[in-house]
């Protein structure tokens, strides 16, 4: 069985993408609106890596990132975060929030599966 | 995958039609209440999600237009803007452009110019700033992000040398970093040594740390870049450094790669000081090393492996590169000279033998074999002729480390380094250059500031130069330094009993003094010279290659040492000559031409040795009464005449033969202090003949008439 992906993002057309092309290379994949979403899905439950928007409602990205680190289950889980490049100040906040890479928006599908190939080894 | 990017574009425009409508209530529920944040950030959302997905998608120019509406609302949302009415009424006209925007096909053609005045207006909201960059400066592409999947161009493979030292709490970052080695392997053919100096003890160890750090040797065409994007996302929390070490050019002369000591002071792992110190205990250097404690094991293991490696890649480039070039075995040279000698020698045999048969169609075979065999001889010797350059640059290193030991300025300057000798000659040639050169070092130039008081550049020179000259080649040391002091040289040469003390020698033959054993004139021994052995050293060396030694100086002006070297030592043209029975060659290149002695012309000079051909005199020597041989003189003798040093000598022999093909054969043991034969050689019927030494021969003629006269 594949390794097992969250994508978290309030954009459905973005979630969407993400999620064929990574089914499409043979990952598990999981969808959550927001963070807050994202939490109650994985409720402590096994999960490989994390791609996360930065901009949601009721918890963002760099809220999910440090929920994520703070729970022993999620310390050493690759996060990725999709930023645009007006973000700089937010990459370098994701970051010291714990966030291991970014991609940057626009990405086209196989950007995508370099990034998480290049995380989870 | 055209079909399901049409999926999703549909997917995109669904949700921005229902973003637009959310953006919409927003915005009107914003206008009641102005300073509502959470009302701000949904309509912030939605612009970005907008654009977000919208450059996603191919819509880029909803993309480019929702950035300005974008970056305004960023502003409100960090408090640096109010929301206006104004601001409502533009943020409403631009949602109203976007839909139009995104169905193209439900309604009028997208009016660019209203999207240009709503852009225009948004960026006279931005404080500081108007509207001075257009809108089709669309969000670009992060260019690293592009470059993960960048496909490489064919380029040249280049090896680097990296070192891949992550932050310790890199894996609080979700960052394996075995995946960036994993993916620094994949890049090309490398070689990773993990640094495990810095684990601590169990006890104190922190099991969520990295303590490892790497040293990675990689050879790759990818580029630099590619090696970077491997740890884009931990590039400040992480020490990457990346040395070229090679760049795949082509190599210069050999394979051979850095020693370790040189490696670890490149990377600095270790200072030069503290390698000089470990350096003077003699153990193995890798060995010494750790047990000094400067460097760890696994830093020399690292730099082991990069030397292996470096030295792996470049043989396998020269073996590439090996259609033009193949590396051979100097015996195996050596034994093919061997047998091109016995081969010429057989062939003397076969002509000599076809011409007493008197047999046309053996002859014929007889000259078409030595036509071969001359021509294999000649492609044999050039086999084995390397350019002299080789050798070169190793002096400019003495020239430079020696200076600096003397506290001189001296640069060293070459011509002629592809100048061509045997590779035996070039090889025995190095010591005796070694010591010209540290003479003109440490003798010739003078210091720094004796140079100046003299008028002369602070810098002295040293010129190493080569030239072809017929079957030699002349090397000459030039210094521009104080020169041979003329009195200093007789007064010490009278000191030791070489010359008379009233003996009037002309400069050339006071500067050959300094080439007898145990002749220095320095005044103090330094460890550079002037103990003296250096010169005669020299001189002994260059007479076993049967090579000449010419000095020439002027005070104050500096001075010039010549070497006139064979250019190889293995087969010569020779000029075969006959006494009585016994046979002797002539080095053919000293021989200028022969004439014929009659009786009468020796009468005419009255018991001195001497000849008029054309009107010149020239002195000459009897072969016959040098070597004793006795027997009934012919009626007519041949002189040889040959030039040696600016002045022509006759030979006088029985008969000239002709030119011979001599294969050089050295004298045994026994022989080896006969003095006017340097070597023998084998003829056509077995017999063997001698090789004259013309310089002895005319040193010994000239030493007996000097004891005849006093």
């Amino acid at each position: 069985m594949g390794k097992k992906i969250i994508t978290v993002d309030d954009s459905t057309s973005v979630r969407q993408m993400v999620s064929f092309t990574l089914k499409d290379a043979g990952y598990e994949v999981m969808e959550a609106v927001d963070g807050r979403d994202a939490l109650s899905k994985l409720n402590g439950g096994q999960v490989h890596m994390v791609i996360t928007d930065l901009n949601m409602p009721n918890l963002d990205g760099i809220g999910l990132i440090r929920e994520l680190r703070a729970n022993p289950n999620y310390k050493f889980t690759p996060i990725v975060m999709l930023t645009t490049e007006s973000q700089d100040s937010k990459k370098q906040e994701g970051k010291a929030a714990g966030a291991t890479g970014w991609i940057v928006k626009p990405f086209k599908p196989d950007q995508l599966l370099a990034v998480v190939k290049k995380v989870l080894g | 995958m055209s079909g399901n990017t049409d999926k999703h574009k549909e997917a995109f425009r669904e949700e921005a039609n229902e973003l637009l409508t959310e953006l919409e209530t927003a915005l009107l529920e914003l206008e009641e209440t102005p300073g509502n944040e959470e009302l701000i950030g949904r309509v912030f959302r939605a612009m970005h999600t907008i654009k977000g997905s919208g450059a996603m998608f191919g819509f880029d120019d909803i993309a480019a237009f929702t950035h300005e509406v974008e970056t305004v609302f960023d502003l409100v949302r960090n408090g640096k803007m109010v929301v206006t009415k104004k601001l409502i009424d533009l943020t409403l006209s631009a949602r109203d452009q976007i839909r139009a925007m995104l169905n193209p096909d439900s309604g009028e053609p997208v009016d660019v110019v209203l999207s240009g005045e709503i852009i225009a207006a948004f960026r006279n909201f931005i404080p500081g700033r108007s509207g001075e960059k257009g809108p089709g400066d669309s969000p670009a592409v992060d260019s690293k992000a592009q470059a993960v999947d960048g496909a490489a161009a064919k380029a040249p493979e280049v090896t680097y040398r990296i070192r891949f030292r992550p932050v310790q709490d890199i894996f609080a970052t979700g960052t394996n970093p075995l995946g960036i080695l994993t993916e620094i392997k994949g890049l090309g053919n490398s070689r990773i040594v993990a640094q495990t100096r810095d684990i601590p003890l169990l006890g104190e160890i922190n099991p969520e740390e990295c303590y490892t750090y790497w040293d990675i040797i990689l050879t790759t065409n990818q580029g630099i870049n590619a090696v970077k994007d491997t740890c884009i996302f931990i590039e400040d929390s992480c020490e990457l450094k990346i040395d070229v070490i090679d760049d795949g050019g082509s190599l210069d002369q050999e394979d051979s790669y850095k020693k370790l000591g040189e490696i670890l002071i490149e990377r600095g792992d270790l200072s030069a000081d503290d390698l000089r110190k470990v350096l003077d205990a003699q153990k193995r250097i890798g060995e010494m090393l750790v047990s000094s404690g400067i460097v760890g094991p696994g830093q020399v293991e690292a730099a082991l492996v990069e030397q292996k490696h470096v030295k792996g890649i470049r043989k396998e480039r020269q073996a590439s590169e090996a259609i033009s070039s193949i590396r051979v075995p100097s015996d195996k040279l050596d034994r093919l000279v061997d047998l091109v000698g016995e081969l010429v020698t057989v062939q003397a045999r076969l002509s000599q033998f076809s011409a007493t048969q008197k047999e046309a169609a053996l002859v014929t075979i007889a000259e078409e074999v030595e036509r071969l065999t001359a021509e294999l001889r000649d492609n044999t010797m050039n086999i084995r002729m390397l350019p002299i350059g080789t050798t070169f640059s190793k002096f400019k290193r003495l020239v430079r480390d020696l200076s600096n030991e003397l506290g001189k300025e001296i640069e060293m300057t070459t011509d002629g380094a592809e100048t061509e000798l045997d590779k035996t000659v070039i090889e025995k040639l190095n010591d005796p250059l070694v010591h010209l050169i540290r003479n003109s070092i440490d003798h010739g130039i003078e210091m720094p500031e004796a140079r100046e008081a003299a008028g002369k550049p602070r810098l002295g020179t040293v010129h190493l130069s080569a030239v072809h000259s017929g079957a030699y080649v002349l090397i000459r040391i030039k210094d521009d330094g104080a020169g041979l002091d003329t009195e200093a040289i007789r007064a010490r040469a009278i000191d030791r009993g070489l010359i008379a003390a009233d003996a009037e020698l002309a400069e050339k033959d006071l500067f050959a003094l300094i080439l007898a054993p145990g002749f220095s004139t320095a005044r103090t021994v330094t460890n550079v010279s002037g103990r003296g052995v250096g010169m005669d050293v020299v001189k002994q060396a260059i007479d076993s290659l049967r090579g000449q030694i010419e000095i020439s100086s002027r005070k104050g002006e500096g001075s010039t040492i010549t070497l006139k070297l064979p250019l190889t030592l293995a087969i010569i043209e020779g000029l075969l000559v006959k006494i009585a029975e016994d046979f002797f060659v002539f080095p053919l290149s000293a021989v200028e031409e022969c004439v014929e002695l009659t009786r009468e012309d020796a009468a005419k000079a009255h018991g001195r040795n001497l000849a008029n051909v054309r009107n010149r005199i020239i002195p000459y020597i009897r072969l016959r009464e040098r070597f004793a041989i006795g027997g009934e003189l012919p009626a007519i003798e041949q002189i040889v005449i040959v030039g040696t040093e600016g002045s022509r000598v006759g030979f006088v022999v029985d008969n000239v033969i002709g030119e011979h093909q001599t294969v050089i054969k050295s004298l045994g043991k026994f022989y080896r202090k006969v003095e006017g034969v340097s070597g023998a050689t084998i003829l056509g019927d077995g017999t063997v003949a001698l090789i004259l030494d013309i310089p002895k021969l005319l040193k010994m003629a000239e030493t007996d008439e000097q004891i005849s006269f006093s």
